[in-house]
């Protein structure tokens, strides 16, 4: 068995997890939900089995190096990482509900790795700038961090929509939340598919559509139905908790990464920082988890807007690894090198 | 009001205004924000390339407002000093403050400040509140590092508490980042950043500074003995090697290889292998004429398919296939890919079916080079007109290495901070100074036992594990 085959494997058994523990919030029951978990816990030794099994093939080629150095090696780690910090939540926490949110995530990233069409699962070899063991440590903390922060971004979502019940929005909100709405998906659509900026756009009309189409359903239903679908998330209290407790593992592990590139960075070029896109919006990315870490703190700041930043963060941590190949000035094979 | 209250007024608000987390707040988003724009326009840039694409008013605009080197503009380095300032006075105010619970000398407890609290865990315990101490008090220090008992008005209670030095991880993390920036302001100060190209068998002493025109003598000479580079049979490079000898005073002092990711360093100056290119005849660039007409195959990945299309200089056409389009740009007698030289090629304008356009290089010497892109059809020059020969490969190919020469005095305070930063965040969200509190008072069947406790963050996973304590005490009463 190849790995490329046994991870595309792997994505159908996450859609599969995913798919069962959204059945299990929606339908109510136990049982889809502890197979959920079972499923998800196959998927990730799978998972891990999958880039041990690439790291021994890259030595049979005779280029032998760990599995991460290009896009679609990090993608599967990525997922890897996202569903063990997952698992450890759903066991802390003792709540499937929030694999409803997290696996999803999960899923589309494996999806987006095996089938994106510019994405090569080849095994290649490592030019000589990435030959280093720093790029090793490097690549682990970066993903490790991202993982954290992509679990945080499901659960503000979730905050989001407990919040919505209990507490009115400010009007102002209902104006910009499509506007946001729509550009994110635009530039997502953008610099994930790589699509012209037309088709992006009409994507994004598309989504908020279905979006608004869904929130107009969701309001017209029952109270009782409503409510049903609701009290199966945790508190709110306990979400904003959980979201910072990821958050600050994300921010160790961030900074652990920064740094572990300008080290690498310095080992091979002689600088260890030179403000170039890519380091320049991981350090915003940074800026913008400090900023929540530091909000936090002031008053009037705990709750909704924590999680409006925790979203911000994990869109500046998308755009750190998919925007940046879209910059000008960087020459049109920059993504060759990755 | 007198002048001196006005002035130490005037001097409070200043103190107040530095020390604020709002200013934090507004300081880290604007940093953020303005970050994005250096993203957005290449940076370091020939200020007539931005003059073309901006035009006479925004070139203008952006030249006032340092766009085209943001990172050292005034205002940024501003904003960086406004952090800096912000995380000096908060953290200086706030430890004032916080010294003397961090630093107590001898760690003194108050019962009334625990009797209040609410996530409290009472039981009874069939033993006397004195004969109960013994047990607890062992037990509780075993798990944490200080343990402390006062008699009270009907009892006796028990203190203990750990990692109270957890308190100063946030400092450190402070500390660190003005570390950072002290690191980077000394490596600016007092180091430089230059790069050299020497050809085999060569030596040089000079090198030149990036973005200045300036030169910098060396204290020795770095003589390259010879290079060599080896690709992988997929054709990307596999690594740049250069044999380096550092020559003081005339005598030989120091030899070695260097590649990628392994610097030479010597007194203090690192030197790393950053590029290299082929010395070329020097005649050899003007003979080959501008072609006229060129002859280009295309090759579809998807079908294996291969056509042949003529086009002349600013033609476009279309790809077969529904491919797109190719429109021929211009011609370089020595092009660069990634800053190695590839020789004399044909440069063009891709427009893919579904995409934005790309620049494509195709060299004339290497047929196969379009093949690395992995596009939806590979290019390649089979013809052109006028045809002549290119030069021949010369036997013995003469190569030059491009060493980038650094010194950066400020690299070991930034590493400091590196470590600092990573202990700091890891002892900031990790531990906390935890305490707890047992009270044993007097009842008639024997003692009723409270236990709570606090912790100076995370209070969350404290209040469950006050209560876990809770219940092991509850389990060993006697
Ligand atoms: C890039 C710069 C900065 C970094 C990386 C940083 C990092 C941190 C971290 C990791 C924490 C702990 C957060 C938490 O408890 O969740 C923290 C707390 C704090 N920071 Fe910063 N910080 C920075 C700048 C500043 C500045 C400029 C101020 C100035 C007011 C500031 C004031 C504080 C305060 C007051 C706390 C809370 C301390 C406490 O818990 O007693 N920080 N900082």
């Amino acid at each position: 068995m190849n790995s490329s085959y046994l991870l595309s494997f792997i994505t159908f058994i996450y859609g599969f997890a995913a798919f069962l523990y959204i059945a299990a919030w929606i339908f109510r029951k136990e049982g889809p939900g502890k197979l959920a978990t079972w499923v998800s816990l196959v998927g990730v030794i799978g998972n891990g089995a999958g880039l041990m099994l690439r790291w021994y093939e890259s030595y049979r080629l005779g280029i032998g190096h760990a599995p991460l150095a290009n896009l679609y090696e990090s993608l599967v780690f990525f997922a890897f990482v996202m569903v063990i910090i997952y698992l450890v939540v759903e066991r802390r926490y003792r709540s499937r509900t929030i694999g409803a949110f997290a696996m999803p995530i999960a899923f589309l990233t494996m999806a987006y790795a095996s089938m994106a069409p510019h994405i090569s699962s080849r095994i290649q070899p490592l030019i000589p700038a990435l030959k280093s063991n720093w790029l090793i440590a490097h690549v682990m903390a970066c993903f490790v961090g991202y993982g954290a922060f992509a679990i945080a971004f499901g659960v503000s979502f979730m905050y989001l929509m407990k919040k919505g019940r209990e507490t009115d929005q400010p009007s102002s909100m209902v104006y910009i939340q499509p506007v946001v709405l729509f550009l994110a998906v635009a530039l997502l659509n953008r610099i994930l598919m790589q699509y012209p900026w037309g088709l992006s756009a009409l994507i994004a009309l598309g989504a908020c559509v279905l979006v608004y189409a869904a929130m107009f359903l969701y309001q017209r239903m029952a109270p009782a139905t409503r409510e049903r679908l609701l009290d199966r998330l945790p508190q709110t209290k306990v979400l904003d908790e959980l979201n910072y407790q990821l958050i600050m593992f994300g921010f160790l592990f961030l900074s652990a990464g920064i740094i572990t590139g300008a080290v690498w960075a310095n080992s091979a070029w002689g600088r260890y920082w030179g403000w170039d896109p890519k380091e320049t919006w991981s350090l915003i990315t940074w800026f913008v988890y400090a900023t929540l870490l530091h909000a936090r703190m002031m008053r009037g700041w705990h709750g909704r807007r924590i999680a409006y930043l925790s979203i911000l963060g994990f869109m500046a941590v998308l755009f750190t690894y998919f925007g940046v190949n879209l910059l000008p000035g960087l020459h049109s094979y920059g993504a060759m090198g990755q | 009001m007198d002048p001196e209250n006005v002035s130490a007024d005037y001097l409070n608000n200043i103190w107040k205004f530095f020390a604020s987390l709002q200013l934090t707040i507004v300081v880290l988003l604007s940093l953020a924000i303005t970050s994005i724009i250096g993203t957005l326009i290449p940076q370091n840039e020939d200020p007539g390339v931005y003059f073309q694409a901006f035009g006479p008013f925004l070139y203008r605009l952006f030249d006032v407002l340092d766009i085209f080197d943001m990172y050292h503009s005034w205002w940024f380095q501003m904003l960086i000093l406004l952090l800096t300032a912000n995380v000096l006075v908060c953290s200086i105010d706030r430890l004032s403050l916080t010294w003397k619970i961090i630093f107590p000398g001898n760690p003194r407890f108050t019962p009334a400040r625990f009797r209040s609290r609410k996530n409290r865990h009472e039981f009874k315990a069939p033993v006397v509140p004195d004969r109960l101490s013994g047990t607890y008090r062992a037990f509780l220090s075993k798990r944490f590092h200080h343990t402390d008992i006062t008699p009270t008005d009907t009892g006796v209670a028990l203190f203990a508490e750990k990692w109270r030095w957890a308190r100063l991880g946030v400092y450190v993390v402070h500390l660190s980042v003005i570390l950072l920036l002290m690191g980077g302001l000394v490596g600016s100060m007092f180091g430089f950043d230059g790069f050299v190209n020497i050809p085999e068998g060569e030596s040089v002493d000079t090198v030149r500074l990036r973005n200045s025109s300036e030169t910098k003598k060396l204290d020795f000479a770095i003589r390259c003995d010879d290079f060599d580079l080896s690709f992988y049979n997929t054709g990307q490079p596999k690594e740049f090697r250069s044999s380096l000898t550092i020559v003081e005073n005339g005598k030989s002092v120091l030899q070695k290889d260097i590649i990628v990711n392994d610097p030479l360093r010597y007194r203090g100056i690192n030197i790393f292998q950053a590029s290299y290119g082929e010395m070329a005849p020097p005649q050899s660039r003007q003979r080959i004429p501008v072609p006229e007409t060129i002859t280009l195959s295309l090759t579809s990945t998807e079908s294996g398919m291969t056509y042949q299309e003529t086009l002349v200089s600013g033609q476009t056409i279309t790809i077969p296939e529904g491919g797109g389009t190719f429109t021929w740009t211009s011609f370089s007698r020595a092009a660069e890919f990634r800053g190695q030289p590839i020789g004399p090629a044909i440069i063009g304008k891709l427009t893919p079916r579904n995409g934005d356009p790309t620049e494509i290089v195709l060299p004339l010497q290497f047929p196969s080079f379009d093949r690395m892109r992995r596009g939806e059809f590979a290019l390649a020059v089979i013809d052109r007109q006028p045809d002549t020969p290119l030069q021949p490969d010369p036997v013995e190919k003469r190569y030059y290495t491009g060493l980038q020469v650094t010194r950066d005095p400020g690299v070991w305070i930034v590493y400091t901070g590196f470590i600092l930063m990573i202990a700091g965040c890891f002892v900031t969200f990790f531990m906390s100074h935890q305490q707890v509190y047992v009270e044993l008072s007097e009842s008639r069947s024997g003692s009723r036992v409270m236990v709570t406790g606090i912790a100076h963050r995370n209070k969350v996973s404290m209040a469950n594990r006050v209560e876990a304590i809770a219940r092991q005490l509850e389990d060993v009463r006697g």
